[in-house]
């Protein structure tokens, strides 16, 4: 990889986002009015242009720029799962969009550049070009969380996840400049190799502390998931649908990079941590779910309950419990985008309403909804045929390999209490009746292809799991 | 007494706590912006004296990404702020109460 031409390749997938967002964005300045609609399929067209070459850089290329950036199969991997999303956020946008009279321009290229930030963030190789992807990716967050103006609760919830982002992304720098202050390096690589022979000083294990605190925030991990349901609540959903897949997965895979990677020499020390992290995140998360009344808040805490479910693979460590990570993120990311378009398109009752018993006697109403809303409920909880079964499988088996016994253990009861209010959905859908006549569900072709896709890959992986797992053990760095 | 490296680390940690306490005591929003970046310049100093100290540019580089992430970022914030000023007309924490649990 000495050749220029050979290193642009290596980021080719990330320069095509940008391009399509320049020239979404240029488009939507110069064109009339009724052109506009075309900003949402150049995205759209940009999404998958670029989730294409990422396929074609597999195996191709390595550690490009002074190894600054690792475009290897692992990258990849990511760069396609995050194309998919931003394309499945691009088709069910429009219609809300439309209906909210959200009349942006700038909503799909901040999507974008959004993607790109996720796919610098997974490609870094360096602590330097992380932190830039990290904030590049938050900061267009935070427009994205605040689009809905006229909605109080969205400028809200965009405050609340600015406040504690910037103070999360504060914690992560400093551990950053501690790291950098014993290894006297923020490449990947060097720390590593630093820390394998530095004496273990007090500096050091500060440093690891607040990087995980950092991360913590990001994934919104227990105790520093606060942020997380106000803003999923808040958000307007297509946005909500992609934070809770995106920027998770993006978070997680530089965590996976760095923990389990560069400071694999600490792993005693940091292991210990993210036990007790993962344990409280899940009991919190499956617990205050049971309680929630409203779809979009439900699912909130059901994705920090997820995201305890994958610091149990962080916590094994070893390719087979990384492997068993991607796949959960994979899985994870089909399985809620299907979960939050299903409760976009059932939510037609007013201004943000988003209620459980919207969806009393809803399967028989909407026989699509009804059906799809079931193969995700019953992922979500980890029930066989489907993609969650065998991410949760594929981990807790890794985790136990390991000898976490007690956590795999702990884990398994929380799915078990995550089934009572994943089932909830699916009993008030097929066995209760409507109390008042059910609203209309607008056909617009982009939710019903997501549904189709989402729903169809989630069948797809939970039958033939082991395609996909082989590609990620293939792919592991 | 010259001032050495130690010094220098222990004024970023002394402005880095000082910074989260504003965040977490504050109730004006304003304020909690000005702990936030006192917060990421602490960390800067810190990045500056390692650099002057270890004689590599890398971290004197980092200081002036910071410094580009932190304008970009506090745009966005003072955006959000004037958003939230318009719905509400305050600039006080319990403005932002209606979502809870």
């Amino acid at each position: 990889m000495d050749s220029y031409a050979a290193q642009i390749v290596g980021i080719l997938p990330e320069i095509l986002l940008i391009v399509t967002a320049i020239f979404a964005i240029l488009l939507d300045l110069l064109s009339k009015k009724e052109e506009r609609s075309w900003v949402a399929t150049i995205s759209l067209v940009g999404f998958i242009g670029s989730g294409i070459v990422s396929v074609f850089l597999w195996n191709r290329v390595g550690f490009v720029f002074s190894g600054m950036v690792a475009a290897d199969n692992f990258t990849a991997v990511f760069r396609i799962l995050f194309c998919f999303i931003g394309a499945i956020t691009v088709l069910v946008s429009p219609e809300y969009l439309r209906e909210r009279k959200i009349r942006l321009g700038e909503y799909y290229p901040i999507l974008l550049i959004t993607v790109f930030a996720m796919m610098v963030m997974v490609s870094a190789a360096d602590l330097l070009l992380f932190f830039l992807g990290l904030e590049t990716m938050s900061i267009a967050l935070y427009v994205l969380a605040c689009l809905d103006r006229r909605d109080s609760r969205s400028t809200e919830a965009a405050l609340k996840y600015f406040i504690l982002g910037a103070f999360s992304t504060a914690f992560l720098l400093y551990g950053i400049a501690l790291i950098y202050a014993q290894t006297g390096s923020t490449s990947y690589a060097e720390i590593m190799t630093a820390l394998i022979v530095l004496p273990l000083e007090v500096v050091t294990v500060a440093g690891v502390g607040l990087l995980l605190i950092g991360f913590a925030f990001k994934v919104a991990a227990v105790p520093f998931h606060f942020w997380s349901p106000d803003v999923y609540q808040g958000a307007p959903t297509p946005i909500t649908a992609f934070m809770s897949v995106g920027p998770k997965a993006a978070a997680f895979v530089a965590l996976i990079r760095v923990f389990t990677i560069s400071l694999e020499s600490l792993a005693d020390i940091w292991t210990g941590a993210v036990f007790v992290i993962a344990v409280l995140t899940m009991t919190l998360g499956n617990v205050v779910a049971l309680r929630q009344q409203n779809i979009k808040r439900m699912l909130a805490y059901s994705s920090i309950a997820h995201a305890g479910y994958l610091l149990v693979g962080i916590v094994a460590g070893g390719p087979r419990a990384i492997a068993a990570t991607s796949f959960y993120l994979v899985a994870y990311a089909l399985m809620n985008l299907g979960a939050f378009t299903v409760a976009m398109l059932m939510n037609r009752r007013g201004e943000g309403d988003y209620q459980l018993d919207d969806y009393r006697g809803a399967g028989f109403a909407h026989p699509l909804l009804g059906v799809t809303m079931a193969i995700f409920m019953f992922s979500l909880a980890g029930i066989p045929p489907t993609a969650g079964f065998f991410g949760k499988l594929y981990l807790f088996s890794a985790a136990v390999e390991k000898g976490y016994i007690l956590l795999v253990v702990i884990a398994v009861l929380n799915s078990a209490v995550a089934a009572y209010y994943y089932l909830r959905i699916i009993v008030l859908m097929y066995m209760t009746r409507a109390e008042h006549e059910m609203a209309a569900v607008p056909s617009f072709g982009g939710y019903t292809l997501t549904l189709v896709v989402t729903s169809v890959l989630v069948l797809l992986i939970g039958s033939l799991p082991g395609g996909l797992l082989n590609l990620l053990l293939a792919a592991l760095p | 007494m010259t001032i050495q490296l130690s010094h220098y680390l222990l004024l970023s940690a002394v402005l880095f706590s000082i910074g989260v306490a504003g965040v977490l005591t504050r109730k004006n929003l304003i304020v909690i912006f000005m702990a936030l970046e006192l917060m990421m310049n602490a960390v800067n100093l810190s990045f500056v004296a390692l650099a002057r100290y270890m004689g590599d540019s890398a971290g004197q580089v980092i200081v002036f990404f910071v410094i580009c992430v932190a304008a970009a970022e506090v745009a966005v914030g003072l955006a959000i702020l004037i958003a939230l000023w318009r719905h509400k007309g305050s600039m006080h924490t319990d403005a932002l109460a209606v979502m809870k649990w």
